[in-house]
Formats: structure tokens, C-alpha cells, sequence
């Protein structure tokens, strides 16, 4: 038996030793991947950092991409125009969560009696599919304050947000609905068998298992929400990207876009790693052994 | 059969087809109360479809099924309050794979019948322990063996307290050594007086089980009578050769 555990060098037959034996052969391992990983990220960094300043233009990038002075001037106030970002991110977030699971129940309704609503969940989904996010938010965010409504009526950051909760809810209805769909039949046999109704079944049955299916994919779609927002701007408020360009002009330097992604970044990779450490939770509590 | 006590369960002339395929063709049959009948016949003849049937999963095109005496088929009955009363347990478990095995459980009492949790919990507590399960409440359902899943299953289905249960080949998706665990399960429902319609390749413990064992071919039940004639002496010619094909392979 002993003979099947990698580099084991103990007495053989002894159980206690195999199993010594097998958890250093998985730190071994462990360690040699780590090794690897840093090796080879260390001789790549390296090589950036020494082949780039060799290239002619190198000198005029780095004064222009890179000023220190510059970035420290702008770098406030960009995080605090990047607070008006993070606010139109969170309440566009739960209306578009919320509109497109709506969306996408009305897709998958199977009563024929409600066919017309099917109809118009798929004609808004195509629609808002097909059409760039930035000419929904161009189109409204100009087209609706033109109608001359008073004040709150006729803010940009209203209308800049409803083209995004109008465009995204139909991206996440389409996931929401890959995720309902790719429930199994027999999941709904098992539920309406012990006498729960339809709207039961999708309530306690179907849709936690699509929410959970669909997680990363909302997260993708999440995401790209946080970086579209900076859209908003063109129609008038001054968030990031605005503040960044305008900082742009003030110094002649394109620093400022620099710290604006380096915001970005602050805030996007958190969310998604959050998100995985979420899911690998919620697989470790419910599955059996995880397959390597 | 007698005339004056109401079967728990009709079938009259029992019609089902796909498309053009007839999978149903005129069952007829009638099941008094804690009677355990038996459906044997070769893959595809209609056993699931006459479980789903029963339990309204599939909607019937001809006939009649009654409850009771009372028809269930009538189309645009609420059939919620029907399956209640008919407990199902599918051939791969259909657990909620995101529910714990309580949970699993409990669900259906707390939701359909109202009871509370605490009520509900000790249902299902006590599900477990007769099944014998009690240390598995927390586990999910990925966390278990087949046989367990299986029983977890049965459990689920008996916390609505059904008055019948239709068993659809529980135990076909099972290790040899599972299959002991569940059928053990079967033999106490029968012992307590349960109703049941069961769809088995198990043909040795049809024979232990069954009241009544009923050859299903090509959407007819051709043969139906208690399990030590129609595996000693067969009188349908078709029973026959599916018999003996059962014997050739060792499965009897
Ligand atoms: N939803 C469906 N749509 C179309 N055909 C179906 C459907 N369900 C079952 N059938 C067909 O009906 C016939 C009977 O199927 P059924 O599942 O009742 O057979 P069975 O006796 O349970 O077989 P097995 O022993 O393999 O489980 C088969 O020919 C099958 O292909
Ligand atoms: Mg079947």
C-alpha cells in the first residue's frame, strides 16, 4: 500500500506514516507550483522593466503617461469625482437586478395565456440588446430633459441612469434566463409532485438554483456596469472620466487617465474576487468532494 | 374485485400519446386501499408515463382516473391539492440540490399544508429516524449516497402524508449493495398499510411485494394477477416471452 504514496520513505505497512508521508508529498507539491509562478512572473516583470526604456519614445510616454507631480495633483480629486460613479453604480444595480429577473420570469412564463407578455419581454431584450449603451444614453439622456420637465424631471444623472437600468436589465435577463432554463425538468417534477404550485416552485426550487448558477456571469455583467457608468458623462455630469479629461486639458498630460484606471481597478478586482470567494463558500457547504 | 367499496384508484381506458406515438392505449385498472401493485415490462411500455399520469404530471388524452370514485382528470382541475394526496419518488431522487436534507424535507409541509417550523421539523426529525437517517439532517444532498438520497427522497415525500405513493423504479439508479436500504423502506410502507403503485425491474422483490404484479406492453396492461401466478404460470403469450427473457438474463 505504501508503494502508491509518492516519495514516501517510511517504514511500509504503518498507516500513520502513509499519511504523513502524503501531506508532505501535497506541501512538495504545493511549493514547487508556488515556485514556478513567481519565477516566471519575476523573469517577465523583468523584462519589461528593462526592454521598454530602451525604446526611442520611451522618455516622451513617461512624461506624459507618467508624471508624478501631475498624478499627485489630480489623483484627490478624481477618487472624489469617482464617488458620484459608485453612487449611480448602486442604485442602478438593484433596479437592474430586480427589472431583469422580472424580464426574465416573463420570458419563461409558460402559461399561453400570458403569451403577450413573453412577446414583450423578448422585443425589449432584442431591442436593448442590440443597441450600443452609448446611444441609449445619448438618445435619452438628451431626447427626455428635452421635453422641458422642471427640476428633478430634467437631471442627467436620472436620465443617464435609466439608459443604463434600461440597457443592462435586458443583459441580465438573458443570464437570468439561461439560468432558469438550465434547470432541470425533473427538478420541477420533484417540486409540483408534492403539491406546490408553479409560482412555489420557481420561488423555492428554480430561481435560487439559476441565481446560483448565474453568479459569475452577473458579476461579468456587474462590472462592466461599474465601468460603463463613466458613460454618463457625456451627457453633462461630472464624474471621472469627465474630471479626468478636464484635468487632462488644465495639464496637457494624460496622467490623470492613468489614475482614473488605477480607481477603477481599486474597486472592480475587490468585487470579483469577493464574488469567487462567495461561490467557493457556498460549493464547499454544499457539494461532496471537490474534484481536481 | 367487489362492486361495493370504492377502489382508492381507478384507471379507465387510460389514453396517452407524443405526437403520434401512443404510449397509453386503453389501461384499465382499479386498486383498493393498501393494495401494492407492481408494474413490470420492457423499457418504454409505458410504466413512468402511467406513474405520471396518475400523479397529473402528464395531462391524460382519453379515459378517466379517479380518486376516491372521484375523476382527477378532468381537465382544468387545480391538480395542487391532488398530488398532495399522492406522494411521488422518481427514479434519480429529484432532491433540491441547494436544501439541506431537513430542508428537503420540511419544505413542502411548511409551504403547501401551512404547518409551522417547528412542526414541520419534527416531522421530518422523525421521517429520518424511522429511515434511519437521523445524522444526516444538515448534510446536502451531493453529500450522500445514492441509497441515502433515495431514502431522503422517500422521506420527502412522506412528510405530505400521502395516501398513496408511486414508486418509479427507486431503485434502478442504485449500487446492488443500495438497493437492500430502500426496498427495506418499501416493506415497512406495506407493512403500515400504504397504498402503492411501483414501476420495478426488481423482479424478485415484485414477487416479495406485490399484491398484484401487472405486465404493461406496448400501452396495455395485458396480464394482471398476484405475483405467484403470473411468474409461475403466465397466461398471456407476451408475458410469457418477457419472462423468459428476464430468466435467460439472470434478473428472476
Ligand atoms: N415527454 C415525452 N415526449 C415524447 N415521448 C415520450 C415522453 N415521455 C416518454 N415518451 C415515450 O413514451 C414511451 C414510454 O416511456 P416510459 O418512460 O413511460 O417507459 P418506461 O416503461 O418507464 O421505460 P423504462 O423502463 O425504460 O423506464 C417511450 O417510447 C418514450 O420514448
Ligand atoms: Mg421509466
Amino acid at each position: 500500500m505504501n508503494e502508491t504514496v509518492p516519495g514516501s520513505s517510511n517504514r511500509p505497512g504503518t498507516v500513520a506514516s502513509s499519511r504523513l508521508a502524503r501531506r508532505r508529498f501535497e506541501r512538495r507539491q504545493k511549493r514547487r507550483s508556488t515556485l514556478i509562478a513567481l519565477t516566471s512572473t519575476l523573469v517577465v516583470i523583468g523584462l519589461l522593466v528593462t526592454l521598454i526604456p530602451q525604446t526611442p519614445g520611451w522618455y516622451k510616454v513617461k512624461r506624459s503617461f507618467f508624471n508624478g507631480e501631475v498624478f499627485s495633483e489630480t489623483f484627490p480629486r478624481l477618487v472624489d469625482a469617482f464617488v458620484k460613479d459608485v453612487q449611480i453604480f448602486l442604485w442602478c444595480a438593484p433596479c437592474i437586478l430586480v427589472w431583469g429577473m422580472m424580464l426574465a420570469l416573463c420570458r419563461s412564463v409558460r402559461t399561453p395565456a400570458l403569451f403577450p407578455l413573453r412577446l414583450f419581454a423578448a422585443a425589449y431584450t432584442d431591442i436593448f440588446r442590440g443597441v450600443p449603451v452609448i446611444l441609449t444614453i445619448l438618445l435619452i439622456g438628451f431626447g427626455v430633459p428635452g421635453l422641458g420637465m422642471d427640476r428633478p424631471w430634467n437631471s442627467p444623472y436620472l436620465w443617464g441612469s435609466v439608459a443604463l437600468v434600461l440597457t443592462y436589465s435586458s443583459y441580465v435577463a438573458e443570464v437570468f434566463r439561461a439560468g432558469i432554463e438550465s434547470v432541470h425538468e425533473s427538478q420541477r417534477a420533484g417540486a409540483r409532485s408534492l403539491g406546490l404550485s408553479s409560482g412555489q416552485t420557481l420561488r423555492f426550487v428554480v430561481i435560487p438554483q439559476a441565481v446560483r448558477r448565474v453568479v459569475p456571469p452577473l458579476m461579468n455583467d456587474l462590472v462592466s456596469l461599474q465601468k460603463d457608468v463613466a458613460l454618463v458623462s457625456l451627457i453633462g455630469p461630472i464624474e471621472i472620466l469627465r474630471q479626468a479629461g478636464i484635468d487632462k486639458s488644465k495639464f496637457a498630460n494624460f496622467t490623470p487617465y492613468l489614475g482614473a484606471a488605477i480607481i477603477f481597478l481599486a474597486i472592480t478586482i475587490p468585487e470579483t474576487r469577493f464574488v469567487d470567494h462567495l461561490m467557493a463558500r457556498e460549493r464547499r457547504r454544499t457539494s461532496g468532494t471537490a474534484i481536481r | 374485485m367487489s362492486n361495493t367499496i370504492t377502489p382508492k384508484i381507478s384507471l379507465r381506458s387510460v389514453e396517452k400519446s407524443f405526437g403520434d406515438r401512443t404510449v397509453l392505449n386503453g389501461v384499465d385498472l382499479d386498486v383498493s386501499s393498501s393494495e401494492v401493485i407492481a408494474f413490470i415490462g420492457s423499457s418504454g411500455s409505458g410504466k413512468s408515463t402511467l406513474l405520471r399520469c396518475v400523479n397529473l404530471l402528464e395531462s391524460i388524452d382519453d379515459g378517466a382516473i379517479l380518486l376516491d370514485g372521484v375523476d382527477i382528470s378532468l381537465p382544468g382541475l387545480d391538480p395542487d391539492p391532488i398530488r398532495r394526496r399522492i406522494g411521488m419518488v422518481f427514479q434519480n431522487f429529484n432532491l433540491f440540490p441547494h436544501m439541506n436534507v431537513l430542508r428537503n424535507i420540511t419544505l413542502a409541509p411548511r409551504k403547501v399544508l401551512g404547518l409551522s417550523a417547528s412542526e414541520s421539523e419534527e416531522r421530518g426529525r422523525d421521517l429520518l429516524r424511522r429511515l434511519g437517517l437521523q445524522d444526516r439532517a444538515e448534510a446536502y444532498p451531493d453529500q450522500l449516497s445514492g441509497g441515502q438520497q433515495q431514502r431522503v427522497a422517500i422521506a420527502r415525500s412522506l412528510a405530505m402524508e400521502p395516501e398513496v405513493m408511486l414508486l418509479d423504479e427507486i431503485t434502478s439508479a442504485l449500487d446492488p449493495e443500495l438497493v437492500g436500504e430502500v426496498l427495506d423502506v418499501v416493506r415497512e410502507l406495506k407493512g403500515n398499510g400504504m397504498t402503492m403503485l411501483l414501476a420495478t425491474h426488481e423482479m424478485a422483490f415484485a414477487r416479495e411485494i406485490a399484491d398484484r404484479v401487472c405486465f404493461l406492453h406496448q400501452g396495455q396492461v395485458l396480464e394482471c394477477a398476484p405475483p405467484n401466478e403470473l411468474f409461475v404460470s403466465p397466461k398471456n403469450e407476451r408475458t410469457q416471452q418477457f419472462l423468459q427473457r428476464v430468466i435467460d438474463s439472470g434478473r428472476l
